[in-house]
């Protein structure tokens, strides 16, 4: 029977990796910035990152037993929808200023 | 330790991204992704309250900042583009971040350990301060004089930006008019967005004194859910020269300032507390600080008047 | 009893990671913007749901875990509606507001 704080240990390794990895895919996702064509797939990118962000966040942070993390958690979201509405409502615009 | 280089590696990534990047817009969503990295680094190193400022501020404030001002420069980004430093600066630029890199390479590896730190001091004087938070009890009691100054930085690039203002709009309604159908999706989901950012906000800034938190983190949640009203066409913002406005943005600071100048007859010095009321009269101090910088960061977003009071 | 909270948490942030990954993959693939919205729109509300159900089961206390929910709810919120807000704009001559 593994002791408590193997467990404990195994389980914090674990939701690290995954961490890692939701970080992985939003790195991935950030290419869509670089080569997207238009701005909506840089705003889709961004809402990818908020996403992720989050999810990698909450993770880290309970691997990390950090309570504080789903307050970070809940800044991010609020916040990240605020940056997207501010991003589509630009976009908006200047596809019509380019006209 | 993988987990480790892996995001100190993106960081760098996105950093050099953010400053190779060619389009304003992608440099700011770039920008933002930095942010956002930075704060789960501070996780990483077990800061959560710093990790809390860089998400609230770093992250949200800052992004929304950097879209505004993007979005007033579309007009000269083409001909800005084809400006380029020339051989001399960009050597000597070139130089000097090497230099400081090199420092800080040859600086960090031979720190003292364990770093010389005041910190168990912070924490031992931490039940006379009525606070849990040792971060909370640095800004609002050991080190108030710093918070206080910032609120007042804070107002004066308020007036810088207000003076940007052409003449006959001095006074007026600031940023530009939005167009916002009140029957759209936006309307909607910033109906359901700001009440749930208020309670958000008002929760962060009262755990600031047991947790990460505090004013301006719970005042810049607050100002970015009056920003995404003003976008979605749910309020307008008010004229910078009603009476009201100007005296909510000067009560934090006057509040701040009137108890420190008290703390000289009732403890002994500027911004000391007796000690049987320390709690309350921080509490009394945070309430104004965090409505007056809400106010001030939400109106340092909107920008300077750009259409005549009404 | 926490080996099982243990087993379920794994099995959630496994599924989620998933959708994660297709999402992202999604995004890069398909051919055209509106698409690639539909990719992303499952990894925001399956992949960061599924993470959040995870750590529910880590969380103690009921403030905690409400707090998660919320999270995960404000995303989706937010994702909804720029998910309109772009799929306008990326619809051919996007129209205005």
């Amino acid at each position: 029977m593994p002791e408590p704080s193997d467990r404990h240990a195994a389980m914090a390794d674990f939701l690290l990796a995954a961490a890692g990895f939701v970080l992985t895919m939003v790195a991935l996702g950030l290419v869509r910035v670089l080569y997207g064509p238009a701005a909506a797939d840089r705003i889709m990118s961004a809402q990818l990152l908020g996403t992720g962000g989050i999810a990698a966040l909450l993770l880290l942070a309970e691997g990390m037993r950090v309570p504080a993390g789903v307050d970070i958690a809940l800044i991010l979201a609020l916040l990240a929808a605020f940056v997207s509405v501010a991003f589509a409502k630009g976009a908006v615009h200047w596809e019509h200023d380019g006209e | 330790m993988v987990f480790d280089i892996g995001l100190a590696v993106l960081v760098v990534a996105v950093a050099a991204w953010t400053i190779a990047a060619r389009d304003v817009f992608a440099a700011v969503v770039s920008f933002v992704a930095y942010g956002l990295l930075l704060a789960l680094v501070w996780v990483r190193l077990a800061a959560p309250d710093v990790a809390l400022t860089e998400a609230a501020i770093g992250g949200g404030l800052t992004g929304g900042l950097l879209i505004g001002a993007s979005s007033r420069l579309r007009g000269i980004e083409a001909p800005a583009a084809n400006e380029k430093p020339g051989r001399g600066p960009w050597l000597a630029a070139a130089l000097l971040c090497s230099l400081v890199s090199i420092g800080l390479a040859m600086i960090v590896p031979v720190l003292p350990e364990p770093s010389p730190t005041l910190a168990s001091q912070a924490a031992a004087n931490l039940a006379a301060t009525g606070l849990s938070n040792p971060v909370t009890a640095v800004l609002m009691a050991y080190r108030a004089i710093d918070t206080l100054l910032e609120t007042v930085v804070l107002l004066l690039a308020l007036l810088a930006v207000w003076s940007l203002a052409p003449d006959r709009f001095w006074g007026g309604l600031p940023g530009r008019r939005q167009n916002a159908d009140p029957e759209s999706v936006l309307t909607f989901a910033a109906q359901l967005l700001v009440p749930m950012g208020i309670l958000i906000g008002i929760h962060i800034f009262w755990i600031g004194s047991v947790a990460p938190g505090g004013e301006f983190q719970g005042a810049t949640i607050l100002a970015a859910v009056w920003i995404l009203a003003a976008m979605a066409g749910l309020v307008e913002g008010p004229p910078v020269s009603r009476q009201w406005l100007r005296l909510m943005l000067v009560a934090g600071p006057a509040v701040f300032f009137m108890i420190g100048l008290a703390g000289f007859a009732t403890a002994g010095a500027f911004l000391a507390y007796p000690e049987a009321h320390a709690k309350l009269l921080i509490l009394i101090i945070e309430v104004p600080v965090t409505l007056s910088i809400a106010a001030t960061l939400a109106l340092l977003l909107a920008g300077p008047p750009e259409r005549g009071p009404q | 009893m926490s080996l099982a909270l243990n087993l379920l948490t794994v099995l959630a942030v496994c599924a989620g990671a998933f959708f994660f990954l297709a999402g992202t993959a999604g995004l890069l693939r398909f051919p055209d913007p509106l698409s690639r919205l539909h990719a992303l729109t499952k990894a925001d509300n399956l992949g960061l749901g599924l993470v959040v159900l995870g750590l529910l089961f880590q969380v103690d206390g009921l403030l905690a875990g409400l707090k998660l929910i919320s999270v995960w709810l404000l995303a989706l919120l937010a994702g909804a509606t720029v998910t309109q807000l772009i799929a306008r704009a990326a619809r051919p001559g996007g129209t205005p507001e």
